[in-house]
């Protein structure tokens, strides 16, 4: 496959980005993608995300600034960072950051992830039942695949599992 | 403690055995990010903060659970020589982020070099799991053993909704980034590479060839990682790449296969050619040097060539990169004669066979 943006290199980054839930694929040569400010996470040298999530942070900005606070006002009141200089730096200062920045970060974290909310790995001093509810969902997820794949006796052993973590949460 | 006993044997203790699929699947890696919650990250942390994020993190490796994985030594990069830091890099034990940017760096490498955990890189704590082989599994079930050690110790920045909060939005909720490195000789030969590379990063994963000093991906190797973080658990997260890996291990076993039975000669005179070329060639380049190794690579596993072991192979991998190169000639190599040294280091090793 040849670069779409010179046609004559082979195209050798492949990555895809989720804008408002629609994927669009990308297939670029290095010099290309360079040239375009596109990144890849986890690429070295030219390349960073950071000038990536600040296009995107940018691009939210001029769209919504009107509607939205003014975002020039918004600032963490921790380490101080203020939003525009997360939009130009796209990374936080501190996990405040995350807090006062909230109610701005669901369109970021579509865009990159295509989803907003964490369903992973909960520490364990985080509290008990946030965990066990996790792991009822997981579960959950499990039982459904099984019997999607006709595994009944999975199936029968991950709803006795649920029933007694649910069990566990309404003590 | 000094970072000598990592960088002066080229391979990792791990290189020298193989792990599943080694035909195909180089090595597997596992990273988890973390952040302390009291601490500014370390973009914005001062010198102080990072002092303290060091030594909180240093007392946790006393916990007796550290001890199944061997000795972990903490090493502070302020310690280390360029060329030593170059060397860690080049065994892929710390990022290059951290060996030049990072204030109050510091790594703790186990032992048998699997584990290594780096301190005040771009989030303070980074749990790296390597793996030969096709492994990810594994590598995962360690980086979280050793996750669940440090959250018995320290507070971890995490919030409900968002989960494990990181300096960057696009590690945010597990931290989690898994990859696996594949060598697709036939893949790439057969001219199906760019199909699949593209559908793969259609499903929220993205690939990359390996870079060398140009920008074309080098000696047929390519990195399959997840892209996505937030909103899938981290047993999604590997199950998913890990399905698509064995897919692309099927491709090209097929491609291999269908090469062997359709074109013997020709692969094995490309296969052959290259080997004489590493054998004798006077100079060569970085890039020329990754593909013949390819080559050869794909030769010894189609049992092509014999008396030659991949361990041999992922040893030259890491020893014709730039700072291992210097390092085995006392530093007498002038920038102009990499080449010739290069040259040099791959004819003794392959002489040997
Ligand atoms: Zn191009
Ligand atoms: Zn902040």
């Amino acid at each position: 496959m040849l670069c779409q943006e010179c046609g004559k290199r082979p195209a050798s980054l492949h990555f895809s980005k989720i804008v408002n839930g629609d994927k669009s694929e990308y297939h670029l040569c290095e010099a290309c993608a360079r040239e375009k400010g596109e990144l890849i996470p986890g690429t070295s040298g030219g390349f960073s995300i950071h000038n990536l999530l600040s296009g995107l942070l940018n691009f939210e900005t001029v769209e919504q600034g009107k509607r939205a606070e003014s975002p020039e006002n918004l600032r963490c009141e921790v380490c101080g960072m203020t939003y525009s200089q997360f939009s130009k730096l796209g990374r936080f200062g501190c996990s405040s950051c995350y807090k006062y920045f909230n109610d701005r970060l669901d369109p970021l974290f579509k865009r990159v992830h295509g989803s907003t909310v964490h369903t992973g790995k909960v520490p364990v001093r985080v509290g008990g039942a946030i965990r066990t509810k996790r792991q009822i969902d997981d579960l959950k997820r499990r039982l459904q695949d099984s019997i999607d794949h006709e595994e009944f006796e999975a199936a029968a052993q991950l709803r006795d599992q649920i029933r007694e973590l649910e069990r566990q949460i309404s003590e | 403690m000094s970072a000598i006993r990592f960088t002066e044997q080229p391979l990792s203790h791990w290189m020298k055995t193989t792990g599943a699929e080694s035909e195909i699947v180089i090595s597997s890696r596992v990273r988890i990010a973390r952040n302390l919650k009291q601490h500014p990250f370390p973009l914005l942390a001062t010198n102080r903060h990072l002092e303290e994020v060091q030594d909180e993190l240093k007392e946790v490796l006393d916990d007796p659970r550290f001890q199944v994985y061997g000795e972990i030594h903490p090493i502070e990069l302020s310690g280390l020589d360029e060329l030593n830091k170059k060397m860690l890099v080049e065994k892929h034990l710390i990022s290059p982020n951290l060996a030049n940017e990072s204030r109050n760096g510091a790594v703790f490498i186990s032992d048998d070099e699997s584990l290594s955990i780096m301190v005040n890189e771009e989030d303070h704590l980074r749990i790296q799991c390597l793996y030969p082989g096709f492994q990810l599994k594994e590598a995962w079930e360690k980086a979280t053993a050793v996750d669940d050690i440090f959250e018995d110790h320290v507070n971890f920045a995490f919030d409900d909704k968002r989960g494990y909060l990181t300096s960057c939005p696009t590690n945010v909720g597990t931290g989690l980034r898994a990859s696996v490195m594949m060598h697709l000789p036939a893949l790439v030969l057969t001219q199906q590479i760019n199909r699949i590379l593209s559908a793969v990063s259609q499903i929220g994963l993205t690939v990359r060839g390996i870079y060398g000093e140009g920008s074309e991906a080098m000696g047929n190797l390519f990195q399959i990682s997840n892209q996505i973080t937030l909103g899938q658990s981290e047993a999604e997260i590997i199950d998913n790449l890990r399905s698509v890996v064995l897919q692309i291990i099927g491709h090209e076993k097929a491609a291999r296969e269908r090469l062997i039975q359709e074109s013997r000669l020709r692969v094995t005179d490309r296969v052959m050619r290259s080997f004489g070329i590493l054998s004798h060639a006077a100079m060569i380049d970085s890039k020329e040097a990754a593909q013949r190794l390819s080559d050869v690579r794909l030769g010894v596993d189609l049992g092509l060539i014999e008396g030659l072991t991949p361990q041999c192979l992922n040893e030259l991998m890491v020893l014709t990169q730039p700072g291992f190169l210097y390092n085995s000639y006392d530093g007498s190599v002038e920038p102009g004669e990499m080449d010739m040294y290069r040259a040099r280091l791959i004819r003794e090793k392959l002489g040997k066979v």
